[in-house]
């Protein structure tokens, strides 16, 4: 036995010499995503590391991929353990409460490395730039020509949106047809960070807004103030009137209720825009946001890449990214998950957002419509009272009560966390 | 000629002798609670089998609980490509099998201890153990992750033999700190309390120590509480997520759960999902079908319910 032992000790210190040997070479860095269980995603992403891989010597990124669902919960979890990658993958809304709690560090790309980008897809937050997004996400009001054509309704365009009664008054007429359930699908199956990411600008449309963005402070009168207030009610009484599902929206209905034809309109993002296009071709149309008096906004900033406070080498993971923000990736990862690339000279690569592309109105929305979520560390916690606020009075709550509940929890939260830096 | 009305008779019926429409109306009760159960089974197996569309349109029927329309295994085909499936009930076994038999011998161990062996402080250690069995794991998760991110291992491998601190990444990390549970010491411990006290003293009289007296005596006439713990905590492990998801961060160690969270895309493929579940389900159920008569037995002997 203890013959055995040693020649295992002497086996492990060999082995143990051969694995430092085997160290030389490329440095490691680690690079967290997202997007586990995409295969599209999956294989772009692949690409692109090895490409940079191949590209130099000095570095070598190792991929590690979790399910979007859980994504966050790992990274806190990581964070907290100190175990965080060199590179991470962060949700543009998201990306400032990270920075503030210490995950990221700033980008340190080089000069004019983001000339051209669509501002969603630049992540900043305390004047400097923490990530960037090699995409962008849309939203359009999903409308057939023939429907709207039928009923005598006039085609929206980006000069010359639908206004806020004209709006109300075609979900009516769309409603009393009596050819479809409902004549407009926001989507309230569809809960989580789809609630202030889809509705937020209905609100700021009416000139109401989550936060007071002058000073991050307080959402007193903004987000229950006679704007937000207006916003409620009108809200509330799309449900009211029977004009749109509500939060007991079956998913499944979400997904095909447009499609089967029992929804007249739907509030909808640029990824379900080919699903639409095969079923109704010519005849699909995109649409943008109504403007209930301050502008049609639409929501803006998807997933980005930042690198991590932890990371020893950040040079190297600032060296992937800006290797990664080539317009060749940018149009792949847009023909292959339908989303926006980041620049127009991508857009101009690929197959549905160049001009003329079927999808090229959805580069238009993002570019002229697009406003980001509130920037700050609190985004986290407003986001979910947001949520539960217009989710109550989608279900009959008092619309003053439901906002002063919301701005409540919203501003105690920033008074636990010190103002989140903005004192 | 007039036909005269003739009273139904059991033999016209075909009714067996002895059954009786009070019986009927039961078997009729028992047949609706074992459809509520039941139901959502078939509609996980066959909505497995229907390509997207049809699966969604069926959910508004009742042809979503039939084999019915275009069925295939295309759903198992893609489920399989788009996760590494055998890796991730690999280690869910591991863990599962691994956990279980551990516990069975930790647990049992420590009840036996505390219902049956006389020793200072018992009540209190036991009191202690019972009340950790109402904290919620989320509120020590975290505390829980810190410990073991701090831990040494001695690592043994083809790469040599050392010691690694934090035991982030691994498949110990999922095991370990679920060997010990407060709900099992309960379990055993109330099958062993109700145990004839002369079993153990005649035990001791013949010159058996406690060990053999635990593994000889106990440990034979127990089986139905050890298949109740096992199907138990089979089910609490194998559907672990949270502690798997905060601890494990690299795809060879992921167990199940984890791997449900892999077909939540932006455009969520149902029957995938349902193909999946089907699979994760059906290792379960055999284990059930397997303990299920000594699982009933215990139920009713113990009091204890899942």
């Amino acid at each position: 036995m203890k013959r055995f032992m040693l020649i295992l000790f002497v086996a492990s210190i060999m082995l143990s010499g051969l694995s430092v040997m085997a160290q030389d070479g490329p440095t490691a860095l680690s690079l967290w995503y997202h997007g586990a269980g995409n295969e599209v995603e999956r294989s772009i992403i692949v690409q692109i590391i090895d490409d940079f891989n191949a590209s130099q010597s000095t570095w070598a990124i190792e991929l590690e991929e979790f399910p979007q669902e859980s994504y966050n919960e790992s990274i806190v979890a990581a964070a907290l353990s100190g175990s965080l990658p060199d590179i991470i993958d962060v949700d543009g809304p998201v990306m400032p409460n990270w920075a503030w709690a210490g995950y990221l560090q700033p980008l340190n790309l080089s000069e004019g490395a983001l000339d051209g980008f669509l501002p969603g897809t630049i992540g900043v937050w305390d004047g400097q730039i923490y990530s960037v997004g090699l995409w962008d996400a849309a939203v359009a009001i999903y409308a057939r020509r023939s429907v709207l054509e039928a009923n005598g309704i006039r085609i929206p365009t980006l000069e010359e949106p639908w206004t806020g009664e004209e709006f109300d008054a075609i979900l009516e007429t769309l409603q009393a047809t009596g050819e479809f359930e409902y004549a407009f699908d926001l989507g309230m199956a569809w809960t989580g960070e789809w609630y202030p990411y889809a509705f937020s600008p209905l609100l700021q449309s009416f000139g109401g807004d989550i936060i007071d963005r002058s000073t991050y402070l307080a959402s007193e009168d903004v987000l229950n103030g006679e704007a937000a207030l207006a916003f409620g009610e009108w809200w509330q009484s799309l449900f009211d009137r029977g004009l749109a599902p509500g939060t007991s929206q079956d998913g499944a209905d979400r997904d095909t209720g447009f499609i089967d034809g029992r929804y007249a309109l739907q509030w909808n993002g640029n990824w379900a825009a080919i699903g639409a296009l095969d079923a109704f071709g010519d005849d699909m149309l995109f649409l943008p946001a109504p403007d209930f008096g301050h502008g049609g906004i639409i929501g803006a900033a998807s997933w980005q890449f930042g690198v991590s406070a932890n990371s020893e080498n950040p040079e190297g993971a600032n060296a992937f990214i800006e290797f990664a923000l080539q317009d060749k990736y940018l149009a792949a990862f847009s023909d292959g998950i339908g989303l926006i690339p980041s620049t127009p000279s991508a857009a101009a690569l690929t197959k549905n957002y160049a001009p003329g592309g079927p999808l090229e109105v959805f580069f238009a929305l993002s570019n002229e419509q697009a406003l980001v979520r509130p920037v700050t560390p609190g985004y986290v916690v407003m986001a979910l009272e947001f949520e539960k606020a217009l989710a109550d009075i989608a279900n009959g709550a008092d619309v003053q009560d439901a906002l002063d509940a919301a701005v409540d929890a919203i501003e105690a939260d920033i008074q636990n966390n010190n103002g989140y830096g903005f004192e | 000629m007039t036909t005269q009305a003739q009273p139904i008779t059991r033999s016209r019926l075909f009714l067996p002798s002895g059954f009786s429409i009070s019986l009927a109306g039961k078997y009729t009760l028992l047949i609706l609670v074992a459809l509520i159960f039941v139901l959502p089974i078939l509609f996980m197996i066959f909505s497995s089998l229907k390509p997207e569309e049809q699966l969604l349109r069926d959910t508004a029927s009742f042809r979503a609980f039939l084999p019915v329309g275009n069925l295939s295994l295309q759903n198992y085909e893609d489920a399989f490509r788009r996760v590494p499936m055998t890796t991730f009930v690999g280690n869910s076994i591991l863990v599962t099998a691994t956990t279980v038999a551990l516990g069975l011998v930790v647990n049992s161990m420590a009840a036996f201890s505390f219902a049956l062996l006389r020793w200072r402080a018992k009540n209190t250690i036991f009191s202690v153990i019972l009340a950790t069995f109402i904290v919620p794991f989320e509120t020590f998760a975290i505390p829980l992750l810190l410990i073991v991110n701090t831990l040494p291992w001695l690592h043994i491998g083809l790469d040599g033999i050392y010691i690694t601190q934090g035991w982030l990444n691994s498949h110990h990390v999922q095991i370990i700190p679920f060997i010990a549970s407060a709900f099992q010491i309960f379990l055993f411990y109330s099958f062993f309390k109700d145990l004839p006290q002369e079993i153990v003293e005649a035990a001791r009289i013949d010159g058996a120590n406690s060990f053999q007296i635990y593994w000889r005596i106990i440990i034979p006439i127990s089986g139905p509480v050890i298949a109740t713990a096992t199907i138990l905590r089979i089910l609490d492990m194998w559907n672990q997520f949270l502690w798997p998801l905060i601890v494990v961060q690299q795809e060879e160690y992921r167990p199940v759960m984890v791997g449900l969270q892999y077909f939540f895309q932006l455009d969520i493929a149902w029957g995938e999902i349902m193909a999946y579940l089907s699979t994760l389900t059906i290792p379960v159920l055999i284990v059930y079908l397997l303990l299920q008569r000594t699982f009933i037995e215990s139920i009713a002997s113990t009091g204890v319910k899942g």
